[in-house]
This record gives C-alpha cells, sequence and structure tokens, in this order.
C-alpha cells in the first residue's frame, strides 16, 4: 500500500505540522514515510503545501505531479492540486473562503467546515488536526493511537499538555466529516 | 538497530557528525542548508562530546579555519549551499593541495550568482571537475535519501583520511528539506589526542618528533620540478580512488533496454518514472551514480554494449550527461532531461523525456 497525499493551504494553518504528525503516525505503524514541504521565501499567509507520502514499500519520489489524496484548505491550493488528484481519488477540503468548489466528478469529494469549528471551539490552533480527523476518518490509514504516539513524537515535551486539545480536534473532525459525493 | 526518528536531511547531517566524532564544524548560515548549523548550536555537542561549533564571519573563513583543524590532523566539517560554496572553493584548493582531510557537505539550490533557494543539482561541475583552481580532484557522495545523509558522513571522513583529500556530500534543497525515517548511527567518540598522534601523527602538526621533520601543512611549492612530482602523486592518488572507491546502485537494470543514470534527488524522482515506464510495457532501468567522483564510467561503458540509450535526468543544463557520453564513447545514445534554476522536475516529466527522446527519439 502507498498513498500520496498533498496537503496544501495558507502558511500558518499548520498544513507542515499536520503533515508532519501523519508522517510520524506512520513510522508509529513501522510504514516507510517521506514529508517533502515546498519551501522558498515563505511567510505567513502566503501559501504552504506539503508531500507526505505513507508506504509498505521503500518510497521513490518524494516530489509528485499526480495524488492520491488532495488535502486543500484555500482556493489557490484548490485551484492547483483539484486536476492533480488521480481518477478515483480523494479531496477533502474546508469550504470557508472557497468561492468555486471542486468540480471534478471522477473523486470522491469531501468537506471538513474545519475554520468554523475551531472558531466555535474557541481554539483557532487545532484547525488542522480537525482536518487531520476528518480526513483518517474517510481514509483510514493510521490508528488513532498512533497519532496520538505521533503527536508525542512530533510535539517538544514542553507541549504535551496541548496534546488533550489536539486529540479532541481530531475527534470533531472525525464527527464533523461531509460527503459531498 | 539504531534510533529510529523522523527528520530533516539537514538536521541528520548535523546529527551524524556529532556521532561520529567529529572534532569540528565551521559554517556561515545559508538556504536550504541552515538547519544544518541550527541543530548543532540546539544540540551543544560541545558540552557531550567537546567538539567545537563555530559560525564563522564568513565561508571564507571557515573554510579556512577547516585547514587549520584538518592540519592538526582532527575531524572537520563545514556545510552552505552553492554560492557559500564558491567562496570556499580556494580553500577547498589549498586543502587539495596540501593534503588535507575534512568534509564538506554541498546542499545545492539553484544558480547562477545568487539564483534562487530552490533545490538545483547545477553545481556538479563544480564538485566534480574542480571548482577551485589546479588539478585536484574531491571525492564526492551524493545521498538520495535522508538516511544516506546520516551513512555518508562518516564514510566521507573515512575516505578522506583514507586518501588525506578533502571529500564533499553533494545533496541539495530537497533532500536537506525533507523528512524520512532515519536510523541514526551509534555514538563514536571522538579521537584523543594519543589517537590523532597514533592515525595521523606521520603527517599532521602536532609537533616536532624526533623522528620526522616537522609538518609544514602547505600548497607551496617554488620549484616546478617539485611541484609535478606532488601532481604526480596527487594523480596517483586519484588513480586508486578510480579503481577503489567508485560506488553506485542499479535499480531493474537486468533486463533493461533504456538506462535513466541519476543522482541525489533526481534519482528517486527517476525510480519513479522507471515503474511508470515498466507499467507500459518499455524496460527501463534506473542506474544511481552514489560516488559521482570517482564516476562510474566501467559499468557505463559495459551497459552500453547492449541497452538501447541511456538517459541523463539532472537538475541542471546537462552537466553528468557529459561524463555519461564519455562512458559510453559512441556506443549507443545518451541524452539528457533536466530543469534548472529550482525547478523540480516531476516523474511524468521524466517519463516523457525519456519517450521522445530515447525511447521513440
Amino acid at each position: 500500500m502507498t498513498e500520496e497525499i498533498i496537503i496544501a493551504g495558507f502558511g500558518g494553518q499548520g498544513v507542515l505540522s499536520m503533515g508532519k504528525i501523519l508522517a510520524y503516525s506512520g513510522i508509529m505503524q513501522d510504514q516507510e514515510v517521506s514529508w517533502f514541504p515546498s519551501y522558498g521565501p515563505e511567510m505567513r499567509g502566503g501559501t504552504a503545501n506539503v508531500t507526505v507520502i505513507l508506504s509498505d514499500e521503500r518510497i521513490s519520489s518524494p516530489v509528485l505531479n499526480q495524488f492520491d489524496t488532495a488535502i486543500v484548505l484555500n482556493q489557490q491550493s484548490l485551484d492547483k492540486f483539484e486536476s492533480k488528484v488521480k481518477p478515483g481519488g480523494m479531496l477533502l477540503y474546508d469550504p470557508n473562503g472557497i468561492v468555486n468548489p471542486p468540480s471534478r466528478t471522477d473523486l470522491k469529494i469531501f468537506k471538513i467546515d474545519a475554520t468554523q469549528l475551531a472558531a466555535e471551539k474557541g481554539q483557532p490552533k487545532i484547525f488542522n488536526m480537525i482536518v487531520l480527523g476528518a480526513f483518517l476518518k474517510a481514509r483510514p490509514l493510521v490508528k488513532m493511537g498512533n497519532v496520538k504516539r505521533g503527536l508525542e513524537k512530533s510535539l517538544p515535551e514542553r507541549h504535551h499538555k496541548l496534546i488533550p486539545i489536539n486529540l479532541e480536534g481530531l475527534e470533531i473532525g472525525e464527527k464533523e466529516i461531509v460527503e459531498v459525493k | 538497530m539504531g534510533e529510529l526518528r523522523l527528520m530533516k536531511g539537514n538536521e541528520v547531517i548535523a546529527e551524524a557528525a556529532i556521532r561520529c566524532g567529529c572534532d569540528a564544524y565551521f559554517g556561515y548560515p545559508i538556504t536550504p542548508q541552515s538547519e544544518v548549523m541550527e541543530t548543532l548550536m540546539a544540540r551543544m555537542p560541545w558540552e557531550e562530546t567537546g567538539m567545537v561549533v563555530l559560525q564563522a564571519e564568513s565561508e571564507v573563513a571557515a573554510i579556512n579555519m577547516m585547514y587549520g583543524g584538518a592540519s592538526a590532523g582532527r575531524k572537520v566539517m563545514t556545510s552552505s549551499s552553492s554560492p557559500g560554496i564558491s567562496l570556499m572553493s580556494e580553500g577547498i584548493s589549498y586543502m587539495a593541495g596540501a593534503e588535507l582531510p575534512g568534509v564538506v557537505v554541498n546542499v545545492q539550490r539553484g544558480g547562477p550568482g545568487l539564483g534562487t533557494i530552490q533545490p538545483s543539482q547545477a553545481d556538479y561541475f563544480q564538485a566534480t571537475k574542480g571548482g577551485g583552481h589546479g588539478d585536484y580532484n574531491l571525492i564526492v557522495l551524493a545521498p538520495s535519501s535522508v538516511q544516506e545523509m546520516n551513512d555518508f558522513v562518516d564514510l566521507a571522513f573515512e575516505l578522506s583520511f583514507k586518501y588525506s583529500n578533502p571529500a564533499m556530500i553533494l545533496t541539495d534543497g530537497v533532500i536537506g528539506q525533507m523528512m524520512e525515517k532515519v536510523e541514526l548511527s551509534d555514538f563514536k567518540p571522538r579521537w584523543t589526542d594519543e589517537q590523532v598522534e597514533q592515525f595521523n601523527g606521520s603527517w599532521a602538526a602536532t609537533g616536532k618528533k624526533p623522528n620526522r621533520e616537522r609538518a609544514i601543512k602547505t600548497s607551496l611549492e617554488l620549484v616546478a620540478e617539485k611541484q609535478e612530482k606532488i601532481n604526480e602523486g596527487f594523480q596517483a592518488k586519484y588513480k586508486k580512488m578510480q579503481e577503489e572507491e567508485v560506488r553506485y546502485e542499479t535499480i531493474k537494470c537486468e533486463d533493461a533496454d533504456y538506462i535513466i543514470v541519476a543522482f541525489g534527488v533526481s534519482s528517486r524522482i527517476s525510480q519513479k518514472a522507471v515503474d511508470v515506464l515498466r507499467e507500459q510495457g518499455h524496460k527501463a532501468g534506473l542506474l544511481r551514480p552514489i560516488t559521482l567522483y570517482p564516476f562510474p564510467s566501467e559499468i557505463i561503458n559495459q551497459m552500453a554494449d547492449h541497452v538501447k540509450g541511456f538517459l541523463s535526468v539532472e537538475m541542471n543544463a546537462g552537466q553528468m550527461v557529459e561524463d555519461i557520453r564519455l562512458a559510453v564513447n559512441g556506443k549507443t545514445k545518451v541524452d539528457h532531461f533536466g530543469r534548472m534554476g529550482g525547478v523540480i522536475a516531476t516523474p511524468g516529466e521524466v517519463v516523457d523525456a525519456m519517450l521522445t527522446k530515447i525511447i521513440g527519439g
């Protein structure tokens, strides 16, 4: 099994750290993983994306032109990556700020209103965990227990007190994901 | 089994240096490799192993600090990215001329000049054909994974001391910035003063001894005939490297009609392209040079007897392709595909290039 994922949004949304937690979760269940960020003269508010691959075999290219899953968190990323999902693949998006929703008919499309849900919870920083929870509900690639272990590994010890609220974010995402088509 | 972690290539370079008993790191920050020194500063190895970590005032200073540390028989390392390596090139030539060991890491970015900060492989010529002046060669290792960023630090030191010659780890912004699972090496202690004397006492500037002349580490020799003799010694050393140190990996080459030759991240992208080409019914394979100097010319020459074509995939305008052409020596078709200036080729582009330039070309 190999799953090739692109996660894309604004800088500051936690795109890179979501990818890192996913990659660490893969390691926790003995998978090969790669995490490659688009890096550049980028900053908060600019675009950020990361390619994450989880596989049972040695991973060839960390750089891809087609993906099994695209997780897109703003309109620019949707415009850029909708066409790059393999036929039959999955697209997950947050409708916040989306004017032109995805239009492809050969994909499984899901949405998660993570911006709204995080704001309602008064915890804007768990936005990315809500998205990750939603993704893992639709694509159970890694076990939740391994995500928790991944979180423990990727967060420095001084931030471990934040793990419970992050886990809550994952649960919200699992519960609130909506299948569009 | 060592410790498993998820780390960036750059972070791993730093950790591997500490673990292999490196005595000193001298560097100057530059994207996309700044995490090397950041990691070293955060790890504070001077408290753990006594390793010196020093931010020099410039790349020129850093490489000359390397010269000093290496002259004392110590394991010294620096890292930079393309423009910084250009600044260091004079010092690297001096180290080669004085037969000093040391490891230089180049996490390449797009050029020429200040260029971009995105990944590139446009320093192949600089790394393998000189960079600095004079008839010298570096041992050049090209990691293609974060794991190899760990493994090649120790290997580079080993080879560089074996041949009393600087070694370069030539990598790129993708391998430096990406995270993968890595099994870190076990800790090796730094050499004690006695061990430095024992291993390197014959040449290092460790003090005048009754049984040998004082060691003067210099590349200066004003008598041309003597300098020629020194050069002959260098050439003999490089010949030995070519005979004994060539390293490469072949993937699906046994029955291949078409071979992609690629190093570093391009070899990873090309491996995916090989899989796609095979799905389409084309017998493609991948040859990945691990040592760029010495270059795996012999295996390429042997393969050229039976394959229908080679495609060199590099993130540059076509540099390694010249070495492939020399190795193939006209026996079969050779072409190049590359992106430049910091643009990363995709597997799909490599497939298309193979189809149009080699298979259908």
